[in-house]
């Protein structure tokens, strides 16, 4: 189980932001410990902003889209590794 | 009664329409791929008009608290009773207790959810279509919330067998690229000749700025012919003295942005229209998501009077062979 990686898919599609604000911090950094629940992202769509959850504990070890990409519905976004 | 666990993204409730006060600033709302909603509402012995859920991109997860026969059409969002899969465009039977959800959504980005004797939601306007702008109809004018309760109406027409399915040729398949037919006009003849010809050889990209009300699609800029400001005009070069916009007409605001209005969109206004998405193929728009492609097709209006023609045909095989069963 110590090297498994999950990945966080988007449900829907949208343009990736990694901050809840333009003028705030990212919600998570590469390689900061992650827990169930914790929201990594967000996806606009429809005027709508749709949280992107970590659905395991671990490391969110690396984002797999930048910021203000547009998403298809499930592109991934990032890997968490159990650890 | 339905209990909504999770709304899902965008969910409400929609009927044909509220139709006949376009004069007057109301947009018709409605489902956006009506021939989706028909099939569903025809699967399950519904009045054609019957208020059904539109479900847009993700799924809910809904309880049903009473027997109920139910029909999901449209894009495929794969829906689940609790939680084993189960087909789309088939008359479904589901028992009180029984957990509706769905996985992501493969292709489309719409699906209709019908319950054999419709939505139960007061008529405003003649009818049961959520207009979220307004916040009118459907379930207090808003997009559904965990924690809502759905009344199942009475008023199927009539039984329709379990398992009943949709003939596999009259299932719509959905694409990432589309070609969307039009007719050009009313003001095209404000665009330059030659960015005419771009709108029309240019794959446009859906942007996130994509719903009930409207699609804006991102290509490249289009400019205008020059000339002088008309009185009543804006002083834009997209700007034309006020006109009604028809449904599924195009503007490009600045030259920056196509846009095409749907269901939920203003009724009027001052932006040069350049063409008109042929109604026929309105179902088809409706299925397109954000950063798929578009490729827009100019054609006469008699192709799309035909167009019209053979979707009523098709609709009308849905209802003849669901009949014959």
């Amino acid at each position: 189980m110590s090297d498994q990686k999950n990945k966080v898919l988007s449900p829907i599609p949208g343009v990736f932001y990694r901050k809840p604000a333009p003028d705030k911090e990212v919600f998570i950094h590469e390689g900061a410990a992650v827990k169930a629940g914790d929201v990594i992202g967000l996806v606009e769509v429809m005027k709508n902003f749709y949280e992107i959850k970590a659905e395991s504990d671990g490391v969110l070890e690396s984002f797999l889209v930048n910021e203000e990409d547009i998403l298809d519905a499930g592109q991934e976004i990032a890997v968490i590794s159990a650890r | 009664m339905i209990k909504v666990i999770q709304p899902g993204l965008q969910t409400t409730v929609q009927d044909y329409g509220r139709i006949g006060y376009y004069e007057v600033g109301m947009p018709p709302s409605g489902a956006m791929d009506k021939y989706s909603f028909t099939a569903a509402n025809v699967l399950v012995g519904n009045e054609e008009n019957a208020a059904a859920l539109e479900i847009t991109y993700m799924g809910p997860v809904l309880e049903f608290q009473q027997d109920a026969v139910i029909a999901l059409t449209g894009g495929e969002i794969p829906p689940k009773v609790n939680g084993e899969l189960v087909p789309m465009w088939e008359t479904l039977a589901v028992k009180a207790g029984d957990q509706l959800s769905f996985d992501f959504v493969k292709q489309g980005a719409r699906v209709y959810l019908a319950v054999a004797g419709g939505i139960d939601v007061p008529l405003i306007m003649g009818s049961r279509s959520t207009y979220t702008l307004c916040g009118i109809g459907g379930l207090e004018g808003r997009p559904l919330q965990a924690g809502d309760e759905l009344k199942i109406g009475s008023a199927a027409k009539q039984r329709v067998k379990i398992g009943t399915r949709i003939q596999e040729d009259l299932i719509p398949v959905f694409s990432k690229t589309n070609e969307i037919r039009v007719v050009v006009g009313l003001c095209s003849y404000r665009l330059t000749e030659e960015s005419k010809e771009r709108f029309f050889s240019l794959d446009w990209t859906v942007t996130a700025e994509a719903n009930r009300v409207g699609y804006r699609f991102k290509g490249e800029r289009l400019s205008f012919v020059e000339r002088e400001q008309p009185f009543g005009a804006g002083s834009n070069p997209s700007n034309v003295v006020d006109l009604g916009y028809p449904i599924g007409s195009i503007q490009v605001p600045d030259g920056v942005e196509p846009i095409a209005l749907l269901n939920d969109a203003v009724t009027g206004g001052g932006y040069a229209t350049i063409c008109t998405i042929i109604s026929a193929d309105l179902n088809k728009m409706a299925q397109v998501k954000t950063n798929e492609k578009v490729r827009f097709v100019a054609v006469d209006i008699e192709t799309a009077l035909q167009a019209r023609k053979e979707y009523a045909y098709k609709l009308a095989q849905i209802k003849q062979q669901l009949q014959l069963l």
